[in-house]
C-alpha cells in the first residue's frame, strides 16, 4: 500500500492523474493484446523509473509525419510521454538545440549511453553515390546510421520510409533510396505506415520496458500485435464484401451506405495492420471509416505495387 | 486534387467546399500552434530561468494578460515543480545543451515559467485539435478522405460527429484566445527590437478558403502580390508569372521555365556546397523575376492592403496595443505575431461555416462528391495557401496519364536559393544585419529562421563580418 501511494505520489509530481493514468494502461495493453492482469505491470513502467530509457531518434529522408503522429500520442499524452517516460535525448523537430548544439547532443548521447539506448529511425536512407543525395552536417545518412545503429540496443523503424523505403524509394528512385534494415543489412523492428499509428510505437516501447524484450515480430520485423491480421479480415464493413454489396463511384447511393470499398480500390485485403481496431486520433476515426479506400501505405513498396489508388486491384 | 479538379473541369459540391475548408481552418488552428509553441517558443522563452519565478508574481502576471482558465499560485507551482523534478533528474531531453542564459533572452522568470505552462498545455491541445482532422479526414497527419470531385466523408455528416467537431473548434480557438494570442502581446514587448529585424521586400499569396465557386473572387484569403513593401500597391497575383530558377541549385542546367514546362533533373553524383555556384537542393521560385515571402506574414499583408475588415481590425488594434508603427509588421517580430492574429481570424470565420453545413443537411442536400471522367489530354493548376504560404501545383495529362507534374511549395519559396540574376531568397535576404551576440550561439539566426516555419532542416551559412570565418549552423 505504502509502494502504492508512493508510486502514485511520484506520478502526481510529474502532473499525471492517477485516472487518467489507468485508462492510458488499460488502452495500450489492450493494444498490445495482453490480458488485463498486464495493466498493473503496464503502469509499473511508468513509474517514474530512476531512469529513464534514453531515445535517439534520427531523422533521414522523411516528411516529420511519424514525429507529428508521435506528438498527437494520447495514451499517454506527448508531454507525459517526453517529460516523464522515456528521455528523448536527440529528436531534431522538438529539441531546442540548433546547429553545433545539436549535433554535440547526438555525439555524446550515443557515447553515453552506448549499448543501451533505444534508436528510433523516421525516413529513408539514400544509397546510391555513397549516399550523398541525404546529408545532415556534412555526413550522409548512410554514414549516421551506420555509426549510430549498431550502438543502439534496439533499432526501431518508425513509419514506412525507414521501414521500407517508402516514397523515396519509389520508382524511379534517383537517389538509390532504401529502408534501414536493407540499407545497413541489419535486422530492425519494423512500424510501418504513412504515419503509423503512434499507439503502436509506445506498445512496442513498453513492451520492451515491461518484458525486457522486443514483442513477437513478423518475417518483415512488425510486431504481431499490430500487424497480425488484414485490414480485411477486421474490417466493419467485411459484411458487404460477401454480400457483393459495393461502392462503385464516390458520392453514390452506395457510398452513403456504407459498402465495401473494394472496387474503388480499396487495398485492405492485401494489407496488415490494427487500423479498424485501434483507429486513430483517440479512437476518432480510420480512413475506411471516412469512405476512402485503404491505400496499403504499411506495405513495402505501396506507391509502386498498390497504385493506382482508387483502381481495384488486380 | 485542386490541379486535377482544374484540368478535367469538375465543380465539387457546396458540402465538399464547406468540409475542404473547415479541413483546412482545422489545419491553420493545428499547425500556427504547434509552429509558436512547439517549434520556436523556445527561442525566445527560457526555461530554465522560470524555476527562478514566483509562482505567486506569475498568477498575477497570468490573471493580468490571459483568459486562461488554468492558471492561479496553485497551478504555476506545480507546474514549476513537474520542470524541477526533469532538470533534477540529469536527463534533459529535447531541452538539453540549448541557449539557457543566453543574452538574447529578455523575459522576466515569471513570464518565462507561464510560457513554459503554455508551452506544456499546447503540447495536450494540439493533440485533441487534431481529432476535427480525423472527424472528417480519417486521420491526423495525412488525412484521407479527399478525392478528385469531393470528399468521401459522406457518412460522418451526422449530428453527433458534426458537434463533435464544434467543440473540439471551440477548444481550440477558446486557447488561441485566451492563450496564444495573449502570449504574443505578452512577450512582444520585450522583444520590440525584433522588430526591426528579420524582414522582407516582396510577399505573394495565392489565397485559400473560398467560400463559393467563384475564385478567387471569393478567396477568404485573398490572393495577391505586394512589390517592395509597398502595402496600397496590392494587386492580383497572376500564375502565369511564375518561374523557377535552377542556376544556383543541385539541377542540371536549363533555364527558368514556369511550372508547365518545368523539370526536375537532378544532378547525378554527389552535388558539391558551393556558394559561389550551386548550393541548394531547393529551386528558386520567382514572380516577375522577384522573390517573394510567403506565410502568414504575406496573406496577412495582402488582407490587410486590401482593407479586409477582420484582418484590418485585429492588425490596427495590435498595433495600437503595443504602440508600435505599421512598418514593424516587416520583421521576425511582425512575421510571429502574423500567425497569431491569422489564427485567430481563420478560427473565427469557422463557426458559420460549419452553420453552413448544418443548413444544407436540413435542407436534405448530402451531396459530397461529384461524377468527373478523365479527359484524354488536360493541364490544370490548384493554387492554395496552406500554414506555411502559398502552394501551387501544376499537371498536364496525356492519355489519361501524368504527362508532368509540378509543385511549387511554402519553403521553397521562403528557403530557396539565389536565382541567375543573383538575387537572394527570403531567408537569406531576413538574416542580413542580424545583430548576434555570440557567433558559436547564434540564437539570434535561428530566431528568424524559425520564424518561417520552415519545412527543412536547412543548412545556414552564417559570416562573421570580424573574423570572416564561416560559421555552418544547422537550423532545425
Amino acid at each position: 500500500m505504502k509502494e502504492e501511494k508512493e508510486f502514485y505520489e511520484r506520478l502526481e509530481k510529474k502532473g499525471v492523474s492517477r485516472r487518467d493514468f489507468m485508462k492510458f494502461c488499460g488502452m495500450l495493453t489492450a493494444t498490445m493484446g495482453l490480458s488485463s492482469s498486464f495493466i498493473p505491470k503496464v503502469a509499473e513502467v511508468f513509474a517514474a523509473p530512476k531512469q529513464r530509457p534514453p531515445v535517439v531518434w534520427l531523422h533521414f529522408a522523411e516528411c516529420t509525419g511519424c514525429s507529428e503522429a508521435t506528438l498527437r500520442t494520447m495514451y499517454p499524452w506527448i508531454d507525459e510521454l517526453l517529460l516523464g517516460v522515456i528521455d528523448m535525448e536527440y529528436h531534431e523537430t522538438i529539441m531546442a538545440a540548433s546547429g553545433h548544439q545539436a549535433e554535440d547532443v547526438l555525439h555524446s548521447a550515443v557515447k553515453k549511453y552506448n549499448g543501451k539506448f533505444i534508436c528510433v529511425v523516421e525516413g529513408a536512407i539514400a544509397t546510391k553515390y555513397n549516399g550523398a543525395y541525404g546529408k545532415i552536417a556534412g555526413r550522409t545518412f548512410l554514414e549516421i546510421a551506420k555509426d549510430v545503429c549498431p550502438k543502439a540496443a534496439a533499432v526501431i523503424c518508425m513509419g514506412t520510409c525507414s521501414a521500407f523505403g517508402g516514397i523515396q524509394a519509389a520508382k524511379p528512385n534517383p537517389g538509390g533510396y532504401k529502408g534501414v534494415g536493407d540499407a545497413l543489412g541489419i535486422k530492425t523492428l519494423n512500424i510501418p505506415g504513412c504515419p503509423p499509428n503512434p499507439i503502436n510505437l509506445v506498445g512496442t516501447i513498453v513492451n520492451y520496458l515491461l518484458l525486457g524484450k522486443l514483442p513477437a515480430l513478423d518475417d518483415l520485423g512488425r510486431p504481431l500485435f499490430a500487424y497480425g491480421k488484414s485490414i480485411h479480415d477486421q474490417c466493419p464493413r467485411r459484411a458487404h464484401y460477401e454480400n457483393d454489396e459495393f461502392v462503385e463511384e464516390f458520392g453514390s447511393k452506395e457510398a452513403e451506405m456504407g459498402y465495401c470499398l473494394y472496387k474503388v480500390g480499396c487495398k485492405g485485403p492485401d494489407t496488415y495492420n490494427n487500423c479498424p481496431i485501434a483507429k486513430f486520433n483517440d479512437g476518432t476515426s480510420w480512413p475506411i471509416e471516412a469512405g476512402h479506400p485503404c491505400i496499403g501505405c504499411s506495405e513495402p513498396d505501396f506507391w509502386d505495387k498498390m497504385t493506382p489508388f482508387f483502381k481495384e486491384s488486380e | 486534387m485542386r490541379a486535377v479538379e482544374d484540368a478535367v473541369g469538375v465543380q465539387i459540391p457546396e458540402n465538399a467546399r464547406i468540409i475542404r475548408n473547415l479541413l483546412h481552418g482545422a489545419q491553420f488552428q493545428h499547425d500556427h500552434i504547434v509552429h509558436f509553441y512547439g517549434l520556436s517558443a523556445l527561442d525566445w522563452v527560457d526555461v530554465v530561468n522560470a524555476l527562478k519565478a514566483d509562482p505567486k508574481r506569475t498568477a498575477a502576471l497570468a490573471d493580468n494578460v490571459s483568459n486562461d482558465p488554468k492558471g492561479g499560485t496553485a497551478y504555476f507551482r506545480e507546474v514549476q515543480q513537474r520542470i524541477k523534478t526533469f532538470v533534477d533528474s540529469g536527463q534533459l531531453g529535447p531541452f538539453a545543451n540549448a541557449y539557457w542564459g543566453h543574452p538574447a533572452y529578455s523575459l522576466p522568470p515569471e513570464a518565462n515559467l507561464m510560457a513554459a505552462a503554455h508551452y506544456i498545455e499546447a503540447l495536450r491541445l494540439q493533440a485533441k485539435a487534431a481529432r476535427m482532422h480525423a472527424i472528417f479526414g480519417a486521420k491526423n497527419p495525412h488525412l484521407q478522405t479527399l478525392t478528385v470531385g469531393g470528399v468521401t466523408c459522406v457518412k460522418d455528416l451526422t449530428p453527433d460527429r458534426i458537434a463533435e467537431f464544434l467543440y473540439l473548434w471551440k477548444e481550440t480557438q477558446d486557447f488561441v484566445k485566451n492563450v496564444y494570442v495573449p502570449d504574443i502581446l505578452a512577450v512582444a514587448p520585450f522583444y520590440k527590437d525584433w522588430g526591426g529585424i528579420g524582414g522582407t521586400t516582396n510577399f505573394l499569396a495565392w489565397g485559400d478558403l473560398p467560400q463559393s465557386a467563384k475564385e478567387p473572387e471569393s478567396l477568404f484569403l485573398p490572393r495577391g502580390v505586394i512589390m517592395k513593401r509597398d502595402i496600397k500597391g496590392v494587386r492580383m497575383a497572376n500564375p502565369d508569372k511564375v518561374t523557377e530558377h535552377i542556376s544556383r541549385s543541385w539541377y542540371k542546367d536549363g533555364k527558368a521555365r514556369h511550372p508547365y514546362q518545368g523539370e526536375t533533373r537532378p544532378i547525378e553524383g554527389d552535388p558539391k556546397y558551393d556558394t559561389s555556384d550551386k548550393y541548394s537542393w531547393l529551386k528558386a521560385p520567382r514572380y516577375e523575376d522577384q522573390s517573394c515571402e510567403v506565410g502568414p506574414l504575406a496573406r496577412m499583408l495582402v488582407a490587410y492592403g486590401y482593407g479586409k475588415k477582420e484582418v484590418v481590425d485585429v492588425i490596427n488594434g495590435t498595433l495600437q496595443q503595443l504602440n508600435l508603427p505599421a512598418a514593424v509588421l516587416f520583421s521576425t517580430l511582425g512575421r510571429t505575431a502574423a500567425r497569431a492574429l491569422e489564427t485567430l481570424v481563420i478560427g473565427n470565420a469557422m463557426e458559420p461555416w460549419i452553420m453552413e453545413l448544418v443548413g444544407n443537411l436540413k435542407k436534405g442536400d448530402a451531396a459530397t462528391c461529384a461524377s468527373w471522367s478523365m479527359p484524354k489530354s488536360a493541364r490544370g493548376n490548384g493554387l492554395n495557401d496552406v500554414a506555411r504560404g502559398s502552394l501551387g501545383h501544376w499537371i498536364e495529362i496525356e492519355d489519361g496519364k501524368i504527362k508532368n507534374y509540378q509543385y511549387v511549395v511554402p519553403s521553397t519559396w521562403n528557403l530557396g536559393p539565389r536565382c541567375k540574376n543573383g538575387k537572394l531568397g527570403p531567408v537569406e535576404e531576413s538574416l542580413i544585419g542580424t545583430p548576434v551576440a555570440d557567433p558559436k550561439n547564434p540564437l539570434e539566426i535561428i530566431r528568424t529562421v524559425h520564424s518561417f516555419d520552415p519545412c527543412i532542416a536547412c543548412a545556414v551559412h552564417v559570416i562573421d563580418p570580424h573574423s570572416n570565418e564561416v560559421y555552418k549552423v544547422k537550423v532545425l
